[in-house]
């Protein structure tokens, strides 16, 4: 039987009740929207980017699963104040926890928490619907994203 | 507690009739037995598709390993009896239905081709700039976008009837949407995201009165016994041999004998002309105008055995064995802390479709999978009825007449662990 305490683990259901960053940011200067037709979920993801590239700020606001909720809020404090390519560094290592790509990744921290995800195939997506919003955003795409 | 329409008492006034017996019905369902996830199958996703008894799995490969043939075709005699079987097929589903002829009655993939049909052939080119399509808040995707295709297409325009909150018709709604202007009135009769069963019988009276032409989606109306064409009065029925227990891949076109006359075909190819020549073709006759190609002759045969098995059936009894499975089903839901019903029609269909406060519907159907019940979560391809409803999803479950009251308390169980799990 699947153990659900692997997937909604105390840190998933604690961002899910409490998202850290979930607000608009009027100063963004880049922002995306993630949808899943799929489900429904849909998510505005906005980042300002300072000089040298770094995320000076990135907050979310949406409606979707634990799972989504809680990965969007958990990539914000993820990736806030490193640079573009760290953060998508991080978003290529994200994806294959939770893919299940690799057995092994290191240097997610709190991430990990999202191990759980890779039991549940039909999850995948909402665990990487604010990266890939993330990633549109960084990549100065405003078209809404359909992963 | 939503007010829903109880028939009669369970008990029969004949005491010569058994009292519906689902235990006996659900041995002849060979998935009901087994295990998900380490846990007996609580399968309460049956307006998603039904399950199939042994008699529709024995058809279908009966049909293969014996009587295999293309059909229309051969003179051999092993093509003569597959003819036979399909055509004794579409007698029966006829009769099922009580359509008035099985010359009304064309094979499709399924609902949402039955629909596309009528939105190409029959509609499309009787629209022009300005004309409308009368639709209602709470159609399946399916009765949405094919009149949305043909509108797009020639200039006419969607109107939809609205509902109320508990997503109940809005009668009055619809009748002043109709005009003359109307060129088809399209709508469910039982509503896949609510369980809400409407007053097709009065849609059609109040259609036909202002000269539209009603297209009933009885995808939901078929498995619960409760399709019957000739009283709902309409003029295409539409439904899927795998939500009545059929396979998946046959559906079912009712149209009316003289619309389908002046129809054109919508695909062309092989079993559907009369001639052929590189100038022109000409039409068979109906309903063979409407197949084009060979069809899924097994999975009619296969649908032919399900009507058979349904039409052994005491419909009233299976009517009572669903009304007080939803009684029971919407009492125990609704008294779980924090859930809030969504569809509370006065007449409903066993489906029982909710949300939990500060749990997202797909949350609560993987950690109901995990007991091995088996919900839909999304928006039921429904996305303007969410809206409507102001809900982004729902959690459903939707139950069949081989579901349990057992079922429906194990639904109950499963959402107090959901609290558990999400640490409500």
């Amino acid at each position: 039987m699947s153990d659900l305490t692997e997937l909604y683990q105390s840190v998933i259901l604690d961002h899910n009740r409490r998202p850290r960053n979930c607000r608009a940011m009027p100063d963004a200067n880049a922002e995306a929207e993630g949808y899943n037709p799929l489900c429904g979920d849909r998510l505005r993801v906005w980042v300002r980017l300072g000089d040298g590239n770094v995320i000076e700020d990135v907050s979310f606001e949406g409606i979707g699963c634990a799972i989504s909720q809680a990965s969007a809020s958990l990539m914000t404090t993820a990736v806030k104040g490193r640079t573009r390519a760290e953060a998508l560094e991080l978003f290529s290592g994200f994806h294959d926890l939770v893919a299940g790509d690799a057995e092994a990744t290191t240097g997610l921290g709190k991430l990990t928490v999202f191990a759980g995800v890779r039991e549940y195939p039909s999850r995948v997506k909402c665990a990487s619907l604010a990266w890939h919003a993330l990633r549109s955003a960084l990549a100065g795409a405003n078209e809404p994203e359909h992963p | 507690m939503p007010a829903t329409d109880l028939r009669p008492p369970a008990v029969p006034a004949d005491p010569g009739v058994r009292p519906y017996d689902v235990a006996a019905v659900r041995r002849e369902f060979p998935i009901l037995g087994q295990r998900t996830n380490g846990r007996p199958l609580v399968y309460l996703d049956s307006a998603a598709t039904s399950q199939k008894p042994q008699a529709v799995i024995d058809a279908v490969s009966r049909f293969y390993a014996t009587g295999n043939a293309n059909i229309h075709r051969g003179v051999y005699r092993l093509s003569e009896a597959a003819t036979a079987q399909f055509e004794g097929a579409r007698e029966r589903v006829a009769r099922f239905l009580n359509a008035p002829d099985a010359r009304t009655i064309i094979f499709t993939r399924g609902t949402t081709e039955s629909i596309n049909l009528v939105a190409q052939s029959y509609l499309r080119p009787r629209l022009r700039p300005g004309d409308e399509i009368l639709l209602t808040a709470m159609e399946h995707h399916s009765n949405i976008v094919p009149w949305q295709l043909v509108a797009a297409a020639t200039g006419a325009m969607l109107r939809v009837a609205p509902i109320s909150d508990a997503g109940e018709l809005d009668l009055p709604g619809l009748e002043a949407l109709l005009g003359p202007r109307t060129r088809l009135v399209a709508l469910a009769q039982i509503s896949n995201s609510l369980g809400t069963v409407n007053p097709v019988r009065r849609v059609v009276e109040l259609a036909h009165a202002a000269g539209a032409p009603v297209l009933v989606d009885g995808a939901q109306a078929a498995p619960h016994l409760a399709a019957d064409i000739q009283a709902l009065g309409c003029d295409f029925f539409a439904c899927s041999g795998h939500k009545m227990f059929g396979p998946t891949g046959v559906g079912v076109l009712y149209g009316r004998a003289d619309l389908l006359e002046e129809m054109l075909p919508w695909q062309g190819g092989g079993d559907m002309i009369a001639s052929v020549t590189f100038e022109r073709s000409t039409w068979a006759a109906v309903p063979s105008r409407f197949e084009a190609g060979t069809p899924d002759i097994a999975g009619v045969v296969g649908l032919g055995a399900a009507v058979d098995w349904l039409s052994a059936l005491d419909r009233e009894s299976v009517a009572v064995h669903e009304a007080l499975l939803l009684r029971h089903a919407s009492e125990r839901v609704a008294a779980i802390p924090g859930v809030r019903l969504i569809g509370t029609a006065r007449h409903k269909a066993s489906v029982v479709s909710f949300v939990m406060d500060g749990v997202h519907p797909h949350d609560i159907a993987t950690i109901l999978d995990a007991d091995g019940i088996c919900v839909r979560a999304g928006h039921h391809c429904t996305q303007p009825l969410m809206r409507r409803l102001g809900v982004p999803a729902t959690a459903r479950a939707s139950f069949a007449l081989y579901s349990t009251t057992d079922e429906a308390d194990a639904l109950a169980a499963g959402l107090e662990r959901v609290r558990r799990v999400m640490a409500l």
